[in-house]
């Protein structure tokens, strides 16, 4: 069966996390300083990776999984390299 | 047209409930970026995402996925698993930049060594 | 044994996921097997040192623990961000602590952090104590107390 209520509720849900992406973007512009704008950064690829999750179970497909898998550990990756940018100036010491 | 996958009933209802609260929480979460006034306290709302907001997700995409049969359930196990472990790292790293930062410039915000 | 493989739980998380993530086939069974074997010996250029963990009943209960934690500081700090209320004031706390070894500190580190609401930002060695923030600041007592009945005596039952 194809139930109208579950597919509303998806929508619904990648909606809300479309306006977590945005408060996250609002972060990340707004500043004001820079361990701010990577906090927002932070927060961005994680709600992108759970729109992403949301997209999989709509449709069904086991490749967003694999996206989602891949933002999470390019986002954590990042996060890392910028943090340690901000203390220190240098990536590798 | 909307799609949606086929499922019985109580699974339809089940993952519906799930992922709606997955995604108002992490809404909260990210909303928190945008309510509370300094950065140590912006630091703290955005674990609400990655903790019970990742957990409601995929607890509706196992429930979707086991039902349909389509495929094992590894990625959302992988998936909870990295992001849980990983996000922690992640924010301490950030903070005690933040940290190192304000005590270089002498803020008064931050306790000194 | 411990020539071929120094780090046997290293070696069997690698392999089980490589499995996972490919599919059970004969041909990613043996590929596994040989990313496992020498993948993990890259931890030996790290020399960590031992951490001989206790397998005891304290595992499920920590972790028992810190979900149920998870979920009510989720609630708490849900709140504070709604609805804001007038009287909270986040701060700095210094905390006093006994756990000396670092698997042990780390991972009250991680446990603290990924509850919302608290956040671990230095660990003294020297004056054994560790810096922490915390969003809703009422008691600092409360909170030293809290943190060394709940999560220390555990984690020492288990690293120490």
């Amino acid at each position: 069966m194809n139930w109208p209520i579950l597919a509303l509720a998806i929508t619904a849900a990648q909606v809300l996390l479309g306006l977590a992406m945005g408060c996250a973007v609002y972060r990340v512009f707004r500043g004001p300083r820079a361990q701010d704008r990577v906090l927002g950064l932070d927060a961005l690829y994680l709600s992108g990776m759970l729109l992403l999750l949301t997209y999989g179970i709509q449709t069904g497909r086991t490749l967003f999984f694999e996206a989602a898998l891949v933002i999470a550990l390019l986002g954590f990756a990042g996060t890392v390299a910028l943090a340690k940018f901000l203390m220190r100036g240098e990536v590798i010491e | 047209m909307i799609q949606s996958p086929d499922l019985p009933l109580w699974a339809a209802i089940i993952v519906g409930i799930f992922v709606l609260l997955g995604a108002s929480i992490t809404l909260i979460g990210a909303l928190g970026l945008i309510r509370l006034n300094s950065f140590y306290e912006r630091v703290h709302p955005p674990t609400l995402g990655p903790t019970l907001g990742t957990i409601c997700i995929l607890v509706a995409s196992i429930t979707c996925f086991s039902t349909l049969q389509s495929r094992p359930i590894v990625h959302e196990l992988l998936i909870g698993l990295f992001v849980t472990m990983t996000t922690p790292v992640t924010l301490m790293l950030l903070a005690r930049a933040a940290v190192y930062r304000d005590r270089k410039e002498g803020s008064p915000d931050v306790p000194q060594e | 044994m411990k020539r071929i493989l120094p780090f046997p739980l290293l070696s069997a998380t690698l392999f089980t996921m490589w499995v996972l993530l490919t599919g059970f086939s004969p041909g990613h069974i043996v590929i596994g097997a040989a990313v496992a074997v020498i993948v993990s010996r890259v931890m030996l250029a790290l020399q960590p040192e031992p951490s001989n963990i206790r397998i005891s009943s304290a595992i499920p209960r920590l972790a028992g623990l810190v979900f149920v934690d998870i979920l009510r500081s989720n609630i708490a700090v849900a709140r504070i961000v709604l609805f804001k209320p007038k009287e909270r004031k986040s701060g700095f706390i210094h905390l006093p602590i006994e756990l000396q070894n670092p698997y042990a500190l780390a991972t009250l580190a991680v446990i603290m952090t990924a509850t919302p609401g608290t956040l671990w930002l230095q660990h003294d060695a020297r004056n054994r104590r560790v810096l922490i923030h915390v969003l809703d600041l009422v008691d600092e007592s409360e909170w030293v107390d809290l943190i060394k009945n709940r999560y220390e005596r555990l984690l020492m039952e288990i690293f120490e």
